[in-house]
């Protein structure tokens, strides 16, 4: 005989812990299963960096949306979660990029959020470790910084509270119609089953065509009041969109404790885990080439982590056309932070057949079967 | 003395013998090295420079590990 529920859960990263907060609180009998640990994929390797995009109109929606989840959220987070409001600076090094900076501007303003452009005087009087000549930036003041594996285990544990259950270390080795079977042969029985294992969502269904995207972070030392915003530079948006060749990209965090989080890379192709040291080198020169002062720091630790990246950039979320049981919720590249809250509201309502607070056709699965880039 | 040198340790102006280490410095001065993140004083555990316990700011520079510098004259030590 095998258990049932009305969900099961594949996935106890923040974007798995969310769905499971969201369903319980809807009445639903969940349970979320996770191979190796909570929080343990890329949820502990990101940064944390709750943060409006504006890729596209689609990107823009769903992380503001999500923030906004976020805000809503923060009186009833644990302090462990660190939730600050430390606000995202875009750095723009020259003229092209100040125009960059206006048009972003622009488009966040027209959509209600609120920016401010600092002139290079502005820039150096908020961070006074950037080097001398960078032209300026955009000051997001409503960004976020949290603890990414915090939040996890506090999502979870409220949908504890509601009844959820969580199982930890067997394996799934197949999933559908209803069923989920595991390694040592026992089955569960469901009537959806949510795919929200990251950059392994391929592992039970190899035709969503999600790569990984491997990133590297270093952590420093405590360095208290040396840096009070996310720092990100322009140029990110050009490497962070290259879809073939490794990149790095200046983008720093200040952490409560006072250390520095400094990031970031992306590349294809790379499938272990281990630090790549030239990527490392790379990361962390770029890093001195906007803070000079960096390079004096003592650094802790370095490690890596994997997006689940789509092709085009936007997670996946809703039901899997080739089986009425199976919902998707994965495939939100590094934005999987940022996004959990907006995934799981999505989701839930579309498992509910309520409507949901922004159009969700951009996001949906049925559009991988249609893109021959996925094959 | 020419056998003695002067620093100073949190503000407070102190002589050691030539060849002493800043831990040495700071315990004689009575001061912690540095704080862990919840507030407990920390200072010197392996004394050779493994355990990263006995740091401290000198002459600016954050996290210098005291055990394995040697005072010097004019030197600027300040518990973290």
């Amino acid at each position: 005989m095998s258990l049932s529920y009305d969900a099961i859960i594949i996935g106890a990263g923040i974007v798995g812990a969310a769905c499971a907060y969201e369903l319980s609180r809807r009445g639903m009998r969940v349970i979320v299963v996770d191979r190796e640990m909570v929080a343990g994929g890329a949820t502990a390797a990101g940064m944390g960096h709750v943060v409006v995009m504006d890729d596209s109109e689609a990107q823009f929606a769903l992380t503001r949306y999500s923030q906004k989840l976020w805000q809503q959220l923060r009186p009833e987070l644990a302090e462990d979660v660190e939730y600050e409001t430390c606000g995202t600076i875009w750095v723009a090094a020259d003229e092209q990029e100040m125009q960059e900076v206006r048009r972003k501007h622009d488009f966040y303003g027209t959509r209600g959020v609120p920016t401010e452009i600092l002139d290079e005087h502005g820039l150096r009087n908020l961070e006074p470790h950037l080097r001398d000549g960078l032209a300026g930036g955009l000051l997001v003041p409503e960004d976020v910084v949290i603890y990414p594996p915090c939040a996890a285990s506090f999502l979870l544990a409220r949908a504890q509270e509601r009844g959820a259950q969580l199982r930890v270390g067997p394996s799934v080795s197949s999933m559908g119609k209803g069923r989920v079977h595991w390694s040592d042969g026992s089955e569960f029985a469901a009537g959806i089953i949510v795919n929200a294992a990251g950059a392994w969502a391929t592992d039970l269904m190899p035709e969503l065509g999600i790569k990984k995207r491997k990133g590297h972070l270093v952590i420093t030392e405590r360095y208290p009041d040396f840096l009070r915003h996310q720092l990100v530079e322009l140029g990110y948006l050009k490497s962070a969109h290259s879809v073939t060749s490794d990149s790095v990209a200046f983008n720093v965090q200040p952490r409560r404790t006072g250390q520095i989080l400094i990031g970031s890379s992306r590349q294809y192709g790379a499938e272990h885990k281990e630090v790549d040291h030239e990527i490392v080198v790379r990361m962390l020169q770029r890093g001195r080439e906007y803070m000079p002062a960096l390079g004096k720091m003592l650094a802790v630790r370095a490690w890596t982590g994997f997006r689940a990246a789509t092709p085009d950039k936007l997670p996946l979320i809703g039901p899997w056309p080739g089986d009425k049981t199976v919902y998707l919720a994965t495939g939100h590249e590094g934005l999987g932070i940022t996004t959990s809250l907006a995934t799981a509201r999505i989701l839930a309502d579309q498992i509910c057949g309520l409507p949901a607070e922004i159009p969700i056709e951009p996001y949906l699965p049925s559009r991988a079967l249609q893109e021959p880039s996925h094959v | 003395m020419s056998d003695c040198v002067m620093l100073s340790v949190n503000d407070a102006q102190m002589s050691v013998p030539a060849g002493t280490t800043v831990a040495v410095a700071l315990a004689t001065a009575g001061a912690n090295c540095r704080s862990s993140i919840t507030g407990q004083p920390r200072g010197p555990l392996c004394g050779m420079g493994i355990c990263f316990e006995c740091r401290v700011t000198i002459n600016g520079q954050a996290h210098c590990r005291s055990c394995q510098i040697i005072c010097q004259n004019g030197m600027d030590v300040r518990s973290e």
